[in-house]
């Protein structure tokens, strides 16, 4: 693919400040345009990413990003895998509610990121850290 | 960390985003904004956000709250520039961006600036009530 973006390949991008956030979307941006993702596909696929980092850098106490170029036979896409070791998240039903915070923030991420995206994989328990996985294929 | 530049343009400050922003920058923003318009007296912000290709929730939230501070500092505030994907992926965010106003560019900001300040002042002659001696228009 364009850009240096490998089908099948992860690239990997630690979370352990605000700078590093940014980072995320830049990269995730750069894997959308390489899968051809449309214009506001891309954008709702940073969009989610952003969120989604964010929470593994406040919630998590930081972690690690990575973004692969995949391919279902059918048609491209771009997963995204976010991991931290941080404290989990006891009532998943509860964060995923929009609106529910325990930060101070809109209680939108988790939940907005959610609708933004095509799958949506979350492994996660108290004190087990937290694993989201998304997924978004071009249409 | 970098920092977005406030230019002050007559009666009014205007604010072009021009860089994928860190929370930390967007935080300093909020906070040189409120100082410039009491520096300046200035009573309308523009912020003009063309050049930004995603705005998420915490973006949104600083753009809201801008929007009360500034209020509170007897400033209106308006947001230009939303590119039409970047509203698509507000709606299904969640984010109702309440209390912001907006409009589609830099003149239309300040037109809609403008109009809201002439009504102001017209309520606020309106609101002293009649003046001694003045008599009512026929
Ligand atoms: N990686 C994580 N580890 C632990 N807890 C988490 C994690 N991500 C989310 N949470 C919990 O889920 C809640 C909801 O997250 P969500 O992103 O929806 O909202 P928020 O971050 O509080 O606000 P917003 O994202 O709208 O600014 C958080 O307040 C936090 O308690
Ligand atoms: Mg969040």
């Amino acid at each position: 693919m364009t850009n240096g973006v490998d089908l099948g390949r992860p690239q990997a991008q630690t979370v352990g400040s605000d700078e590093d956030v940014v980072r995320v979307r830049q990269l995730v941006r750069t894997v959308a345009v390489a899968v051809r993702l449309s214009l506001v596909d891309q954008t709702k696929v940073v969009t989610a990413a952003s969120e989604l980092a964010r929470n593994t850098l406040v919630y998590g106490g930081g972690g690690t990003v990575e973004v692969t170029a995949i391919d279902n036979g059918r048609r491209p896409g771009i997963k995204i895998v976010f991991v931290d070791s941080g404290p989990g998240i006891a009532d998943l039903d509860l964060a995923l509610t929009d609106g529910y915070t325990t930060g101070g923030g809109l209680g939108l991420g988790l939940s907005g990121a959610r609708r933004l995206v095509d799958e949506f994989d979350i492994q996660t328990a108290s004190g087990q850290g937290t694993r989201i996985t998304i997924t978004k294929w071009s249409r | 960390m970098e920092r977005v530049p406030i230019l002050k343009i007559g009666d009014i400050l205007l604010v072009s985003i021009q860089v994928d922003m860190s929370d930390e920058t967007a935080v300093a923003l909020q906070e040189d904004l409120a100082e410039r318009i009491v520096a300046t007296g200035c009573h309308g912000v523009i912020i003009d956000i063309t050049a930004l290709d995603i705005v998420d929730s915490f973006v949104g939230r600083m753009l809201s709250t801008i929007a009360s501070i500034s209020r509170v500092l007897d400033a209106e505030t308006v947001v230009v520039g939303m590119r039409p994907a970047v509203a698509i992926t507000l709606v299904e965010l969640g984010l109702s961006l309440n209390g912001i106003r907006t409009a589609l560019n830099v003149e239309r900001g300040m037109e809609l600036i403008a109009i809201d300040r002439a009504d102001d002042d017209h309520h606020e002659e309106w609101d002293d009530g009649p003046v001694a001696g003045a008599t009512a228009s026929p």
